[in-house]
């Protein structure tokens, strides 16, 4: 069942290698980049091949981030969901050291790349890739001055991901709670799928060790605990937590305790697939014009209580590549052609609920097509808003308690906020 | 944070080594950093630098951690291009390794144990030991991978070193990281390793759950997959384990969850109660579905799982088939694999909405998703009998559309659906056949074909349809010309008009003496001969009800599909392939084999079971006369050397690699049983052979003796193996002294197995020629009994064997268990059945094909039946052979 990589490569977008660590000596350098260039050349586009290929005896997998590929090739049947994932991490500390992981920033900062590939991976298994901790003992030039000399505690603690003797004068935490509404609707105006993934999204300044618990009206903890749950309480389906919080305790008494890594993390995510009424329904009717004009309407209409208001509301409705002359009315918001997506984008800064706005839009078709030409790509209609002070669930954050020894009080801030995530609605 | 590094990248007019030599030994220390960050540099383009080793190591001696760290991965590598030079490095590894600063003592233990020079693993045991004892957790989870580095470089070092124990304590190490590495190091030394090394015992299990919640992430999939070769012994201990690991379900890492599943669903094998299974599998969807918005990649590694889980648990996910519709967005590879899971979650409750998604798919513009999604339609059609109608509906609405590529994937579908339903859809044909001059692919127009002959007599016109494919005949794709040719002798004989009449005589011109093709010719002759000898037994023949298929075309089989579902998260998962198909460690690579071949990561293809292995030998000529030339008795053969084939005397040359040779003069016991003579004396010219093969310690030999009763000293012997079932070869030269005469000799030659496989149906024929200097060349046969294969390891699991035998019974004869333990034919159960006596036993021969046996025997009196299962039931008759042999 073990199994670990034989090498991790930074390629460019060519499938040249930047930077690479050898960590068996089983696989060389020129192997996986004859390998990465051929496969390459071959796919017009890189990103529709599966991440995973074997070849010649070797596994490769590889994600792309900007114009740099992160591959590692392997001899052995090894953790292919771990190692994928880790190349997602690799790129996250990445982007904590240089902001952005690009070639120019690899090449600028080779050293501590170096640096952090011994670390994050040891032999081909993957051991450590909290950015935050990391950056305490593996510095650029800039900061080189400050180096502890010492790995830090957390390296190896079991909470591995916060460093002791932190303090801030003002203790605070920022926790907003996010829900996406993902949906799917086909060409019969049918809600084929709908489901809301939500994010509890943690700021913590806080100094020492703080305990936390945090109380969700979680129906099965409010039922357990005998109390009366009249409407207020919800069913989450399937809930996620970072590393931090105690698995075993929450399988035992739903207790959500933790000790918080310092700054900006996902506390929890979960998942809710019970329908929920699309919040803001678009139909766009499409008339084509003996092939030389196409014709659109588009009705927006929002489906959520009067005192909620949707902004940054943004309808993408695609319309033929050759499209020109636009001619566009709305009567709310604004609309343009943009012709690098092939859609027309219909913004409108403020949607109340219960409310319904339309937008008409006019184009020309030169292009000359075959009767039975192939068929178009075919794109969804889609949406992006958001509405605050609002969650589609009805979660609530009943109390966050913040407990450490130097007994200091600690303010919570809390925030709800939807927004729209995979909102597709297929055009008939 | 950014940095200025690139800086480095620049290179100067002047040659560059000399320059850099200069500023490698400069005075100042930032100018010889600056100099090692250059050469780092050089190094990272791919430049050669290693003419810069000693200067680069002697940068080494520095406080600064930086430039340490510089020089160490510089020295990781160039050490194994220059080792008489790395050794310069040894002494400042060893005392870093002492250095107060736990950081560096870490870093230099690792580094050691990545310089894959002997000489440095010496010195990196008494570093290794201190650091396994290190008062930092953050050395010891260090130093426990560098026991399995060490391991890989010198696993004898290792186990004489004692690391294997020092490992084995770090389990019960109070830190979780360090117990995380231990088992990553252990699990796979154990791989790598014959003997039990690392077993999983009650207590360590429960050591490691308890690991499991305080280790970082990464640790605690080392940990889950480790635990994963854990058999509980019971169903009590096996709800045990769920209860500890069912949390991690809740997990952010998505690779933890995809280990915790596989832990729960092999757990689940043990348990009994319904009630739980029910349990688990309501508990483990939730984390499933939320794999599916992770990243594409990890969504991918988690759908090709999620295809192995509803295979094996089908109500996991039954009510879920709606998250595994396809997002506009969605990478291609992942709506690929979604479709798969798609047909297999189908049934009759959601077939109307997965049709309309298939149908909104098959529009799009992908062209491999768009033909996938269409014979998903027709595999759903094949799969559930009474959606057939819907899904044959949504294909003609899509053969409506016209667009090319689409008619042709829905008739291909359209004809499987024909084979899985005969006589039910054929009023659809009229509408097929208005797409006929579309069709442009060979597997489109075969099926096309296909179906016009198969319904001939209810197309009016089917003459003139077919008709119109014959005239271009000659330059039609194989595929398409064999069906056209049974089409066209189905039309004849269902209508045995004129126009047919003449049609067939086209064909079958066209297809004997116009083609180059043997297979068309084949095929055209034999339905001429059918048809001029008697038309009505070619009727019989020819238009026979066929077998109905099935849609089992992306099933795995149960074993391998419960192999990969304990590899779950791994590659074999992804690939559906068990792993020992595609992993190749470095060692193993200079001995590629075919196997290679068929993997090719996305391949369906089924996983075939028969790697050939073919090793070429050396060169024939130039080691066979050094055979003859050393053929004086040596008591010793040289344990390695170059395989030396024999002179092709069978005119079949095998090449070897010996892997065992057994010295001469060990002992073919004189205890042991008198051999079989094969060519007696009379015909031998005094020379008597008896040989035979047998199994001594794991190993199978043929054991000869020689008897010269002629009247002159023979010596020079040779011997040479045909090709056989078993591609049984000699493994060593036949090592026989000059055998005076009136004086015999006796001597074992080790065998190879695959060396040189004959093919067909397996047979116990053994052919053997035997040279002398003297005497012509002796050619025998020898039987191969099949129960020297019996290897050591073919005890079997007692459930799976009552499970196992229930049919097929065949005759044979009476036992102790005692004789056939000795033989490797193990005892599993007995039971006595009126006045029966009836055992159980099982026995296994290489390539692991096991064998199930049932006696049944009344105590004295003669005549045994006996029943074996096995999966390779061609080996049965001389299965029966060999038991006949064993229980004399």
């Amino acid at each position: 069942m073990a199994g670990a990589v034989s090498a991790l490569f930074l390629l460019d977008i060519k499938g040249r290698v930047l930077v690479w660590r050898d960590y068996r000596g089983d696989v060389s350098a020129v192997q996986a980049e004859r390998f990465f260039t051929k496969l390459i050349e071959k796919e017009a586009d890189p990103e529709s091949h599966s991440p995973v290929v074997h070849d010649d005896g070797v596994a490769y997998m590889f994600i792309q981030h900007n114009n740099v590929f992160l591959l590692t090739a392997a001899r052995q049947n090894c953790n292919a969901a771990s190692i994928l994932l880790f190349l997602h991490r690799v790129v996250d500390v990445f982007k904590h050291y240089f902001e952005e992981l690009e070639e120019e920033s690899l090449r600028d900062n080779f050293v501590v790349v170096y640096e952090l590939l011994d670390e994050m991976m040891d032999f081909g298994y993957p051991q450590y890739t909290e950015a935050k901790i990391l950056s305490e003992f593996i510095k650029t030039d800039a900061y080189r001055m400050e180096v502890t000399q010492r790995p830090p505690m957390a390296v190896t603690n079991a909470v591995s991901w916060r460093s002791e003797g932190i303090r801030y004068k003002k203790n605070e935490v920022f926790l907003d709670v996010v829900e996406s509404v993902n949906i799917l609707v086909n060409s019969n105006g049918q809600i084929i799928r709908s489901d809301v993934v939500g994010a509890l999204k943690m700021r913590t300044y806080l100094s020492g060790m703080p305990e936390c618990k945090l109380g969700l009206n979680d129906r099965v903890l409010l039922e357990a605990q005998g109390r009366a749950t009249k409407g207020k309480a919800i069913d989450l389906d399937d809930i996620k937590f970072h590393q931090c919080v105690r698995l075993a305790r929450f399988e035992n008494d739903r207790t959500i305790s933790f000790i918080p890594p310092d700054g900006a993390f996902d506390l929890m995510t979960y998942r809710l697939s019970t329908q929920v009424k699309p919040l803001i329904w678009v139909e766009a009717q499409v008339e084509k014009h003996s092939r030389s004009r196409i014709e659109l309407m588009v009705k927006a209409r929002s489906q959520f209580k009067e005192r909620s208001t949707a902004t940054n509301v943004e309808i993408e409705v695609p319309v033929p590549a050759d499209s020109t002359n636009p001619n566009i009315r709305t009567s709310m918001g604004s609309a343009a052609y943009a012709p690098e997506n092939d859609a027309l984008v219909w913004k409108i800064k403020s949607f109340p609920g219960g409310k319904e706005y339309m937008c008409r839009a006019e184009f020309s078709l030169p292009s000359i097509t075959a009767e039975e030409g192939a068929p178009e790509k075919k794109a969804p209609i889609r949406v992006k808003f958001e509405i605050p002070y609002f969650t589609v669930s009805g979660i609530q954050v009943r109390y966050l308690k913040i407990i450490e020894k130097s007994g200091y009080q600690a303010l919570p801030w809390v925030r709800y906020i939807t927004m729209a995530g995979e909102y597709e609605l297929r055009l008939i | 944070m950014s940095g200025h590094d690139s800086k480095y990248f620049s290179t100067t007019k002047k040659g560059e080594i000399p320059e850099l030599k200069e500023e490698l030994n400069s005075q100042y220390k930032d100018k010889r950093k600056d100099a090692v960050k250059k050469v780092i540099a050089a190094m990272t383009v791919g430049k050669d630098v290693s003419s810069l080793f000693t200067d680069v190591v002697n940068c080494m001696q520095t406080e600064n951690l930086e430039l340490k760290k510089l020089v160490y991965l510089y020295l990781i590598n160039y050490a194994k291009s220059q080792p008489d030079l790395a050794i310069l490095a040894v002494n400042t590894f060893v005392k870093d390794s002492q250095d107060p600063n736990p950081l560096i003592r870490a870093l230099a233990v690792r580094t050691m144990g990545c310089i894959r020079v002997d000489k440095i693993t010496e010195y990196l045991c008494d570093p290794l030991q201190r650091c396994l004892k290190d008062d930092d957790p953050y050395v010891r989870k260090t130093a426990a991978i560098c026991v399995a580095k060490l391991y890989d470089i010198n696993a004898e070092l290792v186990e004489d070193r004692g690391f294997l124990e020092n490992l084995k304590d770090l389990i019960s190490d109070n830190n979780p990281m360090v117990v995380a590495n231990a088992v990553a190091a252990l699990a796979e030394i154990q791989e790598n390793s014959a003997s039990p090394i690392f077993e999983i015992t009650s207590h360590t299990l429960s050591k490691l759950l308890t690991a499991l919640n305080e280790c970082t992430e990464w640790g605690q999939v080392f940990i889950l997959d480790a635990l994963a070769r854990y058999k509980a012994p019971d169903a009590r201990e096996a709800e045990n384990i769920v209860e500890r690991v069912t949390p991690r379900l809740q997990h952010a890492n998505c690779a933890v969850v995809l280990s915790a599943v596989k832990m729960i669903l092999l757990q689940m094998e043990i348990i009994t109660s319904t009630d739980v299974i029910r349990n688990l599998c309501k508990k483990m969807a939730p984390p499933l579905v939320t794999l599916l918005s992770a990243e594409p990649e990890i969504q991918y590694v988690a759908l090709r799982n999620i295809n192995l889980i509803v295979q094996k648990r089908p109500t996991i996910l039954s009510h879920e088939i709606k998250v595994f519709f396809c997002k506009y967005n969605d990478p291609i590879y992942v709506k690929m694999e979604k479709l798969e899971i798609m047909i297999k979650l189908a049934s009759d409750r959601n077939i109307d909405q997965v049709l309309l998604e298939f149908k909104e798919y098959a529009t799009e513009v992908d062209v491999d998703f768009v033909r996938k999604a269409v014979r998903a339609i027709g595999r759903c059609a094949i799969k559930l009998d009474r959606a057939a109608e819907r899904c044959i509906s949504v294909l003609l609405e899509l053969i409506k559309i016209k667009v090319n590529y689409v008619v042709q994937e829905a008739i291909i579908v359209i004809k499987d659906i024909f084979r899985r339903y005969p006589n039910t859809y054929e009023s659809i044909i009229a509408t097929l056949c208005e797409s006929l001059d579309t069709l442009d692919e060979p597997e489109a127009k075969a099926s096309m074909i296909w179906i016009i002959g198969e319904y001939a007599e209810r197309i009016d016109n089917a003459d003139e349809l077919l008709e119109s494919f014959l005239e271009t005949f000659p330059e039609e794709p194989a595929m398409v010309q064999l069906q056209l040719l049974t089409a066209t002798v189905k039309l004849f004989l269902k209508k045995p008009t004129d126009v047919p009449q003449q049609m067939i005589q086209a064909v079958l011109n066209n297809a004997t003496v116009e083609t180059d093709n043997p297979d068309l010719r084949d095929r055209a002759y034999i339905y001429w001969r059918l048809l001029s000898t008697d038309p009505e037994a070619a009727k019989d023949i020819v238009l026979a009800e066929k077998p109905v298929i099935s849609d089992d075309s992306n099933l795995l089989e149960p074993s391998l599909l419960d192999e990969l579902l304990a590899n779950i998260a791994t590659l074999s998962s992804v690939y559906h392939k068990p792993p020992e198909v595609f992993v190749t460690r470095a060692k193993v690579v200079t001995a590629k084999t075919d196997e290679e071949e068929y993997l090719d990561g996305n391949s369906e293809t089924a996983y075939s079971e028969t790697p050939s292995h073919v090793v070429s030998g050396g060169s024939p000529t130039a080691s066979a006369s050094a055979v003859a030339s050393t053929s004086q008795p040596a008591s010793r053969a040289p344990p390695t050397g170059p395989a030396a084939p024999l002179p092709d005397l069978l005119g079949d040359l095998i090449g070897m690699d010996n892997s065992a040779v057994v010295p001469a003069d060990d002992p073919a016991t004189p205890s042991a049983p008198p051999l079989p003579v094969l060519v007696p004396s009379s015909t031998g010219q005094g020379l008597q052979i008896s040989a035979q093969l047998v199994r001594h310690e794991g190993q199978i030999f043929y054991s000869l003796l020689f008897e010269n009763g002629s009247q002159v000293a023979l010596d020079g012997f040779m011997i040479q193996f045909n090709k056989n079932s078993f591609g049984l070869a000699a493994g060593a030269p036949l090592q026989v002294p000059a055998i005076q005469p009136g004086t015999s000799a006796r001597t074992l030659v080790p065998m190879n197995l695959f060396q040189n496989i004959m093919p067909g149906p397996p047979s116990s024929l053994l052919q053997v020629a035997v040279k002398n200097n003297q005497q012509p060349v002796w050619y025998f046969s020898d039987k191969i009994p099949l129960h020297v294969f019996f290897s050591e390891d073919g005890k079997m699991e007692r459930s799976i064997f009552l499970e196992d035998l229930t049919n097929s019974v065949i005759h044979s004869i009476d036992a102790t268990v005692e004789h056939l333990a000795a033989s490797n034919v193990f005892f599993v159960a007995k039971r006595r059945n009126a006045n029966k006596e009836v055992l159980y036993l099982s026995t296994k021969i290489p390539r692991g094909i096991p064998f199930l046996i049932e006696i049944t025997a009344g105590l004295g009196v003669p005549g045994v039946k006996c029943a074996i299962k096995t999966p390779n039931p061609e080996y049965a008759p001389i299965f029966f052979e060999a038991m006949e042999t064993l229980l004399v």
